[in-house]
């Protein structure tokens, strides 16, 4: 197979970049710019071409062994379903991003700095999400989050600050427990490779050693991706980065890092057991129901939608906590469509204020006046996450409930209807005191977006509507192919350790 | 077993450090404490008692040896957390300079 040399690309392309642009962008002007958007261009290409390459491939996996080492022994980058579903989210919002914060920054001194940071950020993400080891994994983890630690900080003023590093801090709280946790792995296990663990661990069950290191990962991840007890950083962090930052922290950073983890450790190293599971769900459970409450009772536009993030989180948790085929497809989907929407959502919060229209929603009135393009796309992207039938929002709560009923967990599944009740409820008092009502005079002079900001808008609107297409027979196979993977459960070992031998 | 206690020691240390002090130093300190202790924590995994530096060479038999991987995970650990120390300290200087204090109980514009 030639194709597969391709793979080793999506981790050094952003890192080259990001050394190209830190050493050349101070000289070269618009070096920054084109070279941010060109590494976005090319992984999103090579995203799709891996894609293309996964489905020719039979058993549906690809292996790329580094300096020719064997698995076991050697560090070897795994792309499967669930890695190839990732991807692709991270390539395809990171593009659009990119493209928006071409103009967005402008308002900000260093932009050299900004994109090699986010460069930073994406080369963490990607190889976080394709790598089959586990300390490896870790690496990257810490790669991408210290470079969203420094984004968030990015504007230096008072509130950044105090959010990155309460932000920060809980981060290294995480990575701690995480290393903790990689550690007892290690000396219980003697082998860092993912699958190979996975067959040591089904042979030597029943201990105590697996739900102790069980806990000290969900505490990891749980911070990583902001369940409820672990929460306290997002909603700071996410309301005072800029907007692109902020865009990519709830749309993929938190997925990427936090639960993209949490369901590769869990179900394919560890193997879920349904304490577990019941944990999760109530965790996820509780997410939805806080997150939503708070999200209503915001005044501050930014801090509303991250309050809100959580409560999605919660509603992908859920999916994956039930176990289920159905609740994990469900849970698979909305990740996917809150993204898109989010991130959305983010942006256009984040042209508001660069037209000058701020931040706190009881000071600004009538912005649909003046910003007729942001309004629509603000209310596509909040229609599609309340779940308003034909978008892809409604398609995915839709699953997940159906799948709690399934399941027989009645009061999670009213649980999840009441949450999405709520933030339909939140998203409805962001349009009636952001978008109509009488426009005043301080926001009269307020201009539209420039066309950057509105191509990469208008194109993750696009994803937005037609986003429940993904449930269509033909277009099925992108989510099916991670469910697989995740239904496989431990499994994943024999599947990865057989391949390798071929 | 006792070198684990002291790694278990040094952890709740530092944590009781993250958790509970209220100047911004004093909190970089603890979670650098943590650091530490959770690589002394890995590092003792691969020792072996009067094991030696795993180096391969003709004269001596391949026995005895301590485990080199925890060493050089390590490493990578200790550099990771380097990174998370400099830029915490050059957030907390800025946090000096814009609001004049080291507190966290007076460094609160986000709330809510």
């Amino acid at each position: 197979m030639a194709g597969i040399n391709i793979i080793p690309l999506f981790v050094v392309i952003p890192l080259g970049a990001a050394f190209l642009i830190s050493l050349f962008g101070k000289f070269i002007k618009r070096f920054a710019d084109i070279a941010a958007i060109v590494t976005s261009m090319s992984i999103l290409i090579c995203s799709f071409h891996v894609m293309m390459l996964l489905q020719n491939t039979p058993g549906k996996l690809l292996i790329y062994k580094i300096g020719g080492w064997a698995p076991p022994f050697g560090i070897c980058l795994v792309i499967d379903g669930l890695s190839m579903f990732m991807l692709f989210i991270i390539s395809l919002i990171g593009f659009f991003v990119t493209v928006y914060s071409v103009a967005y920054m402008e308002k900000y001194t260093d932009k050299p700095k900004f994109f090699t940071l986010f460069s930073l950020m994406i080369c963490g993400m990607n190889g976080a999400v394709i790598t089959g080891d586990i300390f490896n994994l870790f690496v990257f983890l810490e790669i991408a989050s210290i470079a969203s630690y420094a984004l968030v900080a990015f504007g230096t003023g008072h509130e950044e600050l105090e959010a990155s590093f309460k932000y920060a801090i809980m981060g290294s709280v995480a990575s701690c427990f995480i290393f903790m946790a990689i550690a007892f792995l290690y000396g219980f296990t003697s082998t860092l490779n993912m699958a190979d663990m996975a067959r040591v661990l089904i042979y030597k069950q029943g201990n105590s050693f697996v739900p102790f290191v069980g806990v000290l990962l969900l505490m990891g991840f749980g911070l990583k991706s902001a369940l409820i007890p672990f929460h306290a950083w997002l909603p700071d962090a996410h309301s005072s980065a800029p907007a692109p930052v902020s865009a990519m922290l709830s749309g993929v950073l938190i997925k990427a890092l936090g639960v993209y983890s949490l369901v590769r450790i869990f179900f394919n190293i560890l193997g879920a057991t349904q304490g577990f599971l019941s944990a999760l769900m109530f965790l996820s459970v509780i997410s939805i129901i806080i997150g939503g409450i708070l999200s209503l009772s915001q005044w501050n536009l930014k801090r509303l939608m991250a309050y809100s993030s959580i409560g999605q989180i919660g509603y992908i948790l859920l999916g994956i906590g039930l176990g289920t085929p159905l609740g994990i497809f469900g849970a698979m989907f909305h990740l996917l469509n809150h993204s898109v929407m989010k991130s959305l959502l983010f942006l256009t919060a984040g042209s508001i204020d660069y037209a000058g229209g701020g931040k706190d929603l009881r000071e600004m009135s009538g912005i649909s006046k003046s910003m007729p393009f942001t309004a629509k796309m603000n209310l596509i992207a909040s229609l599609s996450v309340s779940g308003i039938p034909p978008f892809g929002g409604f398609f995915s709560k839709l699953i997940i409930i159906v799948a709690c009923l399934q399941k027989g967990y009645l009061g999670y599944g009213v649980c999840a209807v009441i949450g999405s009740i709520l933030t339909l409820s939140a998203f409805m008092k962001v349009q009636k005191f952001a978008f109509f009502g009488e426009i005043k005079d301080s926001s009269r002079n307020i201009k539209e977006a420039p066309l950057l900001m509105r191509f990469s808008m208008a194109f993750l609107a696009l994803f937005c509507v037609i986003g429940g297409l993904m449930l269509l027979p033909g277009m099925r196979f992108f989510i099916s192919d991670a469910v697989q993977v995740v239904v496989k459960g431990t499994g994943y070992s024999s599947v990865i350790l057989e391949a390798v031998l071929k | 077993m006792g070198l684990y206690f002291l790694c278990i020691i040094l952890f709740c240390v530092g944590f009781y450090g993250v958790l509970r002090k209220r100047n911004i130093v004093k909190i970089i300190i603890g979670l650098v404490i943590m650091n530490y202790s959770m690589s002394l924590f890995f590092v003792l995994l691969g020792y072996r008692l009067h094991g030696r530096a795993p180096i391969e060479s003709q004269s001596q038999p391949i026995v005895n040896m301590v485990d080199p991987l925890p060493q050089a995970l390590v490493l990578t650990s200790i550099v990771i957390s380097l990174a998370v120390m400099a830029l915490l300290i050059a957030i907390a200087i800025r946090i000096y300079e814009r609001y004049g204090t080291f507190d966290i109980t007076k460094i609160k514009n986000l709330r809510g």
